[in-house]
């Protein structure tokens, strides 16, 4: 599969006045085309950060992209205009965000913010836009799209909300879609149905999906690829498989060790991380991690372990990844 | 009725608090009903929320019960009514043969020192103005606990200790904490009283994963040094399969299904249960590959007008005709297993 994004060592820090927070460090990952990858890491890591970077919505001040690349389709989005970025938005790349009661305009009826991305992008009458837009309706599970459109966002219920708002992320026909944490506000049994059928739209319309999370079974359930974040870097990467039963990072194990399991019968009291994740204002040259890890060496505080390939299809930062096993054990 | 620790296959050492057979806390027919007004000046009753609508359950000393379930489904409101901030509308909450809803306030004062609350949020629990060590101390203040200030102050650093925080944090205030942190100060402000009983409101779905188990493992150690009984209150059906002893499961105001945890999780009765378990996320990707995934049809309706019959049946696979016109009875089929469900 041909590559569709490549992000490449992206920066994004806020300068406040408490000093410069550097929210996104050196990130890069890559998403093929038709690929569902996950980004999963915890409050303040920065895979948030990250995903507003590639849209470039970070409000500057105080934010702002300081270094890196983003290339899409062959084009380095840090490059484009302002209206060039704006063309992108909802076209090429739909956004879906957590809450969807913000993320929809209260005062106007679904319909007309369903129609205003479609007239904005494409060059559509207003009559067959109307017709796209109960296309859309239906495609995402909403029964009656007709007296939908004319409803207002408070008319719907929290899960049928999330649907407009794919709706409205795959109304222009993207190639990419950036869904930042979209069931974390709702219910597990309507967290499944709307996962379900953004993998099962997602699969079917072969568009490729970022899916940031916190959850570590979402991630099992629906990713190919994952990126684990801590202190707005990427520690590890690779196949769900790779992360899940071979992880080589010690925070991504610490991480999979934290979680209760609903499937087991509980086996032993839980072995958190302790300790609390850095201020990221205040990072050193060296390894973020390494006063809550409890492999770290000496050459851990010296400088910062760069990403490298331990197999083909898995990466690892970390200095002494290549003893953990033993170490571990 | 047998416990979790007595199911096959159960590493007891990992229990070591094991509930006694002393009943403490006795819910009979719980209801909370919510009145639904219109009108600025004239207020008229339109409708009322059935939030509560009628749970029994009992919890034994030294258990933890887990009450989960999805939003608007009474859980919260359950534990609100145990402890008196809500006036239940009917029904019996006996701690320990005494009903709670029939004392007034000045008798459940002396209760409140036994049955404590740990909130959800934990930054809109702890009042900002105050520093760590005013908050801790203020219930001890209160319920004249402690009334030299001089040992008052000894035990906010005991008990900061005891919860995993620094005795410099007492100087501090909310807004310099993590929520991790906020969370271990509320929960040093439910010890502060001595109580036999918590209720864990949420206590840990607003952290994150490493922050959580901390915590987690936090709660267990104090009920096995205290011997507590907790009322664990949430959404999380993974937290609550590690931290209880028995599970009840409740939907739009009812309980469907109470068991002991490994029987609720190995062998779920009510279509309910088996919805919400094939839902959730498990972290173990072949594991997921592997399942079916099956989708629980519709939404949850309006606690305001809640189906007829079975609250459930509209969304249910079994359903039968008969479900929409009576309501299940919540029987025990199994001991210890109860499920309110003609068809299973």
């Amino acid at each position: 599969m041909a590559t569709l994004l490549e992000i490449d060592s992206l920066q994004t820090h806020f300068f406040t006045s408490a000093g410069v927070v550097k929210a996104v460090d050196g990130v890069s990952y890559t998403v093929d085309e038709g690929e569902t990858v996950a980004v999963v890491g915890e409050s303040g890591c920065g895979k948030s950060v990250t995903a507003m970077s590639i849209l470039r919505l970070i409000p500057w001040p105080p934010g702002k992209i300081v270094g890196g690349a983003i290339r899409f389709d062959g084009k380095n989005l840090l490059d484009l205009d302002e209206q060039g970025i704006r063309d992108l938005r909802g076209k090429d790349i739909g956004m879906i965000f957590q809450e969807p009661m913000t993320s929809l305009n209260p005062v106007l009826t679904i319909g007309l913010q369903l129609t205003e991305t479609l007239m904005a992008h494409t060059d559509i009458s207003e009559a067959k836009a109307q017709e796209r837009a109960v296309e859309l309706l239906g495609m995402v599970g909403i029964s009656e799209p007709e007296r939908r459109l004319e409803q207002y966002p408070h008319h719907l219920s929290g899960g049928m909300r999330q649907r407009v708002v794919i709706a409205m992320a795959l109304s222009c026909e993207p190639k990419l879609i950036i869904a930042d944490e979209p069931t974390t506000a709702l219910d597990v049994t309507i967290q499944a149905q709307i996962l379900e059928l953004m993998k099962d739209l997602t699969k079917r319309l072969g568009v490729a999906m970022i899916i940031i999370t916190h959850n570590l079974g979402v991630v099992a359930r629906y990713a190919d690829r994952v990126n684990v974040m801590y202190a707005g870097r990427i520690i590890e990467s690779g196949t769900a498989q790779d992360v899940y039963y071979n992880p080589k990072h010690p925070y991504t194990l610490a991480l999979l060790k934290s979680v209760p399991r609903m499937d087991q019968a509980r086996q032993a009291k839980l072995d958190p991380v302790e300790g609390q994740p850095p201020d990221l204002s205040q990072l050193d040259g060296g390894c973020a991690f390494r006063a809550r890890c409890r492999f770290a060496v000496g050459k851990c505080a010296e400088g910062y372990p760069p990403l490298e390939k331990v197999t083909d299809t898995q990466s690892v930062s970390c200095w002494e990844k290549d003893n953990l096993e033993e170490k571990a054990s | 009725m047998s416990t979790a620790i007595d199911a096959p296959g159960r590493d007891d050492s990992q229990f070591r608090s094991k509930p006694t057979d002393e009943i403490l806390i006795d819910v009979k027919d719980l209801k909370m009903f919510f009145p639904v007004t219109e009108g600025v000046f004239v207020q008229t009753v339109v409708a009322t929320v059935k939030a509560v609508n009628g749970v029994n359950f009992q919890i034994k000393k030294g258990e933890t019960l887990g009450l989960v379930g999805e939003s608007g489904c009474g859980k919260t409101t359950t534990g609100r009514c145990i402890i008196q901030l809500e006036n239940a509308t009917d029904g019996q909450i006996l701690y320990e043969g005494t009903d709670l809803t029939k004392l007034d306030s000045k008798e459940m004062i002396e209760f409140r020192k036994k049955i404590q609350i740990i909130f959800q949020d934990p930054f809109s629990s702890l009042n900002p103005r105050m520093t760590i060590g005013q908050i801790i101390s203020e219930p001890m203040e209160v319920h004249n606990i402690i009334s030299d200030e001089g040992e008052r102050r000894t035990r906010v650093l005991e008990l900061l200790t005891k919860c995993g925080l620094k005795t410099n944090f007492a100087e501090r205030y909310p807004h310099e904490m993590s929520g991790g942190q906020r969370q271990r100060v509320g929960i040093a402000r439910a010890l502060a009283m001595n109580p036999e009983f918590i209720i864990c409101d949420e206590a840990v779905s607003a952290l994150d994963v490493s922050i959580q188990a901390q915590v987690i493992n936090l709660l267990e150690d104090l009920r096995e040094e205290f011997g507590l009984t907790y009322l664990f209150i949430s959404h999380d059906l993974s937290v609550i399969r590690h931290i209880c002893h028995r599970v009840a499961v409740m939907y739009l105001g009812n309980m469907v299904e109470m068991a002991d945890c490994d029987e609720l999780y190995e062998n779920p009765l009510h279509p309910y249960t088996t919805a919400l378990l094939e839902a959730v996320p498990i972290p173990d990707p072949d594991l997921e590959n592997a399942r079916a995934h099956k989708v629980v049809k519709g939404e949850i309706p309006s606690p305001m007008s809640p189906p007829s019959g079975c609250v459930f049946h509209p969304r249910c696979e079994l359903a039968v005709a008969s479900c929409s016109q009576s309501i299940p009875e919540f029987r025990e089929v199994k001991p210890g297993h109860w499920v309110a469900c003609t068809e299973v």
